[in-house]
Formats: structure tokens, C-alpha cells, sequence
């Protein structure tokens, strides 16, 4: 394998000429360094154009297929009686679920095939019902408000720990009815669930493997407290009391409390981080934006695929199949990169550009298609609605002074820290 | 052209017509009829054009076929009835012409 050595302040063409010079069989985009520095973009580049359906042979996740063009990935993720998502033959994500000996072996039910992950979504999904979101609608955005006015304008500030994390994380705390002084402890247990040990966050498997225990434990004591009360509208009643989660075995609790977890809480994160950049890259959008915020109901979906805060899912081939003329083979691991699916131009009109007017802002790949498609979209696109409207009120520019620094991880497509300065109006 | 009428949740009619061969979330994205978004582009992969046919035209329109993936996805959505279909597996034809289609309150 060749080794690639890519310095931040290479400019585009230089990348390019670089990711053109690799031999296509030698391409693996799963490094994390590629995200973590942003220029994975050029190499889900040249792979649409010269080999959408490419097979990586060497790994560090052993040998997969990428798929990078947006017709094969729906192809993909709507033909779910061939590609599995289920946990066993290694779930849905690039890094097997079940494979390393100090993991956890967590069920979850977007890890799940039929008739069972049909049982306990539905379960579950009356928390994000639209006519429950009505009824969080107002709560929502009394937060978002009062997150907005405790802000300083005119200083330095870290948007990400600020906001965007804080945004996310009431909002959770108020889906679990979680205690909300301890509400903190959601965010790091969803960093801790998608964290690779030695990147920062944890240093050991072990470590990851207790914290997430301790996350168990204590859900565990809210469920107790739940189970058999007259039915609340929050994640922890309606698992407690519905026939399909009431009596899930230890790691499929803990699994599906850590999916709604990193569900509600990494994504939104990011893309509210990723609007104020993609807004400071494109002055003329957030010019767009000043004279006429109605326009926010279509920047929402469009910050939403600018962002794709989920890089990827993962399935597993059943059966031996076809997509884009290359034979996959029962056990093959296929990924379907959204990221790469949100720049193609031959299904996304200027697919590099931002553009908060676009024509069918919604058609993007983001949240998935077929039955995994992402449950909570409309909550998801509700926090970054009111937390447009409500910046738009404050505040006349939302201002990047400084580079964003990135997470290294080819999952989870995060913003770690993004230095603003507030403007007021 | 084929008519087809949209009745909102709160009962307004909104009367739309729309050429024959396309289906019923082309006539609702094309007049801007509320409540259907049709975020897969028609792939029946969203399940964010739900509608629930008039029970008058249902038998014309054809029921949820069982173990097909557009009754897999509806199984998620908010307020099903027996009548609901994706309007984008509704294809229009002559047979339909006059067809009343119900928008659920909200979509997924
Ligand atoms: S438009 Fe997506 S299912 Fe009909």
C-alpha cells in the first residue's frame, strides 16, 4: 500500500492531481484521517467517476465494497431482503459490531432485520411522532432562546460546545424525561458509543465498554421507576410499557438506548454546527438568508445534506447480487457512502454548492431510504428550523474567525470546535 | 388530464388535475398541495407521501398489497388507516379520473 501523506494546506488541485496518481485497487476510504481532514471529497470523487462500485480488498476493516453514486446506494438501502443490517453478520456500520473480543455485543434495532426491527421501531417511534413534536415545538424553542441570549456578542466562542451541543442535548434530555441536572452525562455517553480507542475520547476498549455500563445501569434505574406506570410520552415509558421492548435482554436495552442516544444527539450537533460554516463559505446564501428568513423551511434539508452527519451505513449481502454491474458476493461487506451520494451531479443539480433555495432540498440521502430510514428526520429538521429562526431574530451574522476542527472518524461526520463571533443586529 | 382532489385534514378541498400516467404525489408536489413532502423522489422508499384513499375509490385504486415494500414503510407512519397507500404508487389513469384522496395531518 502506498502511504498517503496529506499536509492541511494542500489546495484542491494539488489534491486532486495526488488522489488521480493512487491506483484505483490501492483507494480505501475508510481512514479516518481523510475525514478528520476533509479532504475525503476528492477521493469519493474520482471513485464515482471512474468506479462507483469499488472493491477495497485491504483494510483495516477488512475487505468492502464502496458504493458512491446516489442511484446505487438507494438501489442499496431499499433492497433490504438482500443487504442486511443485522448485528451478527456485523451490523450497519464499517467497523464490525460483534467481531472484537472486548466489544460489547449490543442489539440494537437498526441492526436488526425483519419482523424484528419492524417490532421495537415501532415501538419507539410515537417519541417523534409529528403530533408529539408539536407539543415539543414550544419547549424546544424556549431553549434554543435562552442558549441564544446567554451568548456574549462581539467575543470569541466555541459554537460547538456553546450551542450546538447543548441545543441537542436538552432536547434529549427532555425525549427521556432524563433527570436534567445530569443531562451532560447523554452527550458523553454518545461520544463514548462512537468513539475509536486512542482518538481522544476514550483510551481502551475496556474503558468504553465500563462507561457504557454505567449508562446501562443508571437507565436502567429510570426504567425501573417507569415500568408499569400509566404510560408517559417519554423514550423510557414507551420502551418500558410496549410488549415488543418491555422485556429485551440486557445489551439490547442498553443497544437501543445508545442508538437514540447517538441518533438525537451527534448528528443535529453537527449539522447545526455545519449551517454556520457552510453559510460562512457561501456569503451570498447567508446574504439569501438576511433578506428573507422564510427561506430557512428549505435551508434546513439543504444544511442537512451539506452536512451528512452520518458518512455512511453498512449492510451485509445475503445472496450473491448485482449493483451497477459488479458481482457481490453472499457475506460481502457493501458501503453506501452518503457523503458521497449528497455530491453526486448526476442526481443533485451543483452538487458542491450550497444553495438554501434549491429545487427538491429534500431528496438527499442523509437520513437513508427503505425501513432504516432514520426515524427521527422531522426532530432532527425541527431543532434546526427553530434554532435558524431564532439566531435570524438575535443575531445579523454568525461570524467563523478561525478553522473548524474535525472528528476523527469515518462514521460520524463531526465538528469538534468552531471559533464565532457573534453580530448582533 | 386526470382530476384528483386533495381534502386537508381540516377538510379543505383543494382540486387539482394533472396528466394522465403520472401519479398521485406528481399531482400533489406539482400544485404545491400541503402535507405531501415525497422526499425519495417517488422510489417508494420514504414513506413521506402518505395518503389515505377515499373509501369510495379504494377497491379502483387497489389495496396495500401485503409483504411489499410500500406497506413495510407505511408501518412506521402516523396515523394509518386501511385506506392508506403512498401516493407515490398511485399511477393515474383514465379508470381514476375524479379520484379524492385524504392528506394525514402530518407526514413523517
Ligand atoms: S415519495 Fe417516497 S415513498 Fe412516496
Amino acid at each position: 500500500m502506498t502511504t498517503l501523506t496529506i499536509s492541511p494546506d494542500q489546495d484542491s488541485a494539488e489534491l486532486s492531481r495526488f488522489v488521480a496518481g493512487i491506483p484505483l485497487a490501492e483507494i480505501d476510504v475508510s481512514r479516518p484521517s481523510l475525514f478528520q481532514s476533509d479532504k475525503i471529497g476528492a477521493f469519493f470523487e474520482r471513485l464515482r467517476r471512474e468506479d462507483p462500485v469499488h472493491y477495497c480488498a485491504e483494510s483495516s476493516y477488512g475487505p468492502y465494497w464502496s458504493i458512491t453514486r446516489y442511484d446505487d446506494i438507494m438501489a442499496v438501502d431499499t433492497n433490504h431482503k438482500v443487504y442486511s443490517s443485522e448485528a451478527k453478520l456485523g451490523g450497519i456500520a464499517i467497523q464490525d459490531m460483534h467481531r472484537d473480543q472486548s466489544n460489547l455485543e449490543l442489539e440494537m434495532f437498526i441492526a436488526m432485520d425483519q419482523p424484528k426491527h419492524d417490532a421495537q421501531r415501532k415501538a419507539v417511534t410515537p417519541a417523534v411522532a409529528p403530533s408529539n413534536l408539536l407539543l415539543l415545538e414550544p419547549v424546544i424553542r424556549e431553549r434554543a432562546g435562552a442558549i441564544l441570549d446567554a451568548l456574549p456578542v462581539g467575543e470569541e466562542i466555541d459554537w460547538v460546545k456553546c450551542v450546538s451541543v447543548e441545543l441537542t442535548t436538552m432536547t434529549l434530555a427532555t425525549l427521556f424525561d432524563f433527570p436534567w441536572d445530569e443531562r451532560a452525562r447523554l452527550t458523553r455517553w454518545s461520544d463514548v458509543t462512537t468513539a475509536i480507542p486512542g482518538a481522544g475520547i476514550v483510551d481502551s476498549f475496556e474503558q468504553r465498554r465500563a462507561e457504557l455500563i454505567e449508562c446501562a445501569m443508571y437507565f436502567k434505574g429510570l426504567w425501573d421507576q417507569r415500568i408499569d406506570q400509566p404510560e408517559g410520552n417519554d423514550l423510557i415509558s414507551m420502551m418500558a410499557n410496549s410488549p415488543a421492548t418491555r422485556d429485551m435482554p440486557f445489551l439490547e436495552f442498553l443497544g437501543n438506548l445508545l442508538l437514540l442516544i447517538v441518533g438525537g444527539n451527534d448528528t443535529t450537533r453537527n449539522s447545526i454546527s455545519g449551517g454556520v460554516l457552510a453559510l460562512n463559505r457561501h456569503p451570498d446564501q447567508y446574504d439569501k438568508l438576511r433578506r428573507d428568513p422564510a427561506v430557512i423551511s428549505s435551508m434546513v434539508p439543504e444544511i442537512i445534506r451539506w452536512q451528512t452527519p452520518l458518512t455512511h451505513m453498512r449492510r451485509t449481502a445475503l445472496e450473491d447480487s448485482e449493483i451497477g454491474g459488479k458481482r457481490i458476493a453472499k457475506g460481502d461487506k457493501v458501503v453506501m457512502w452518503y457523503l458521497s451520494g449528497n455530491r453526486d451531479e448526476t442526481a443533485i443539480d451543483r452538487p458542491e454548492e450550497f444553495i438554501i433555495d434549491r429545487k427538491n432540498p429534500r431528496q438527499h440521502l442523509s437520513f437513508g431510504y427503505g425501513i432504516h430510514r432514520c426515524m427521527g428526520n422531522r426532530l432532527a429538521e425541527l431543532q434546526l428550523r427553530i434554532i435558524w429562526e431564532e439566531i435570524q431574530k438575535r443575531f445579523d451574522f454568525v461570524e467563523v474567525v478561525g478553522e473548524p476542527e474535525r472528528l476523527l472518524s469515518n462514521l460520524v461526520r463531526g465538528i469538534t470546535r468552531l471559533p464565532v463571533k457573534l453580530h448582533a443586529h | 388530464m386526470i382530476k384528483v382532489t386533495f381534502v386537508a385534514h381540516d377538510g379543505r378541498k383543494l382540486r387539482v388535475e394533472i396528466g394522465e400516467g403520472l401519479t398521485a404525489r406528481e399531482a400533489a408536489l406539482f400544485n404545491d398541495v400541503p402535507g405531501i413532502d415525497g422526499d425519495c423522489g417517488g422510489q417508494c422508499a420514504c414513506a413521506t407521501c402518505h395518503v389515505q384513499v377515499d373509501p369510495a375509490w379504494i377497491d379502483l385504486v387497489g389495496r396495500l398489497a401485503d409483504d411489499s415494500m410500500e406497506a413495510d414503510l407505511l408501518q412506521f407512519a402516523e396515523g394509518t388507516t386501511a385506506e392508506s397507500r403512498l401516493a407515490c404508487q398511485i399511477r393515474l389513469d383514465a379508470r381514476l379520473d375524479g379520484l379524492v384522496l385524504h392528506v394525514p395531518e402530518q407526514q413523517y
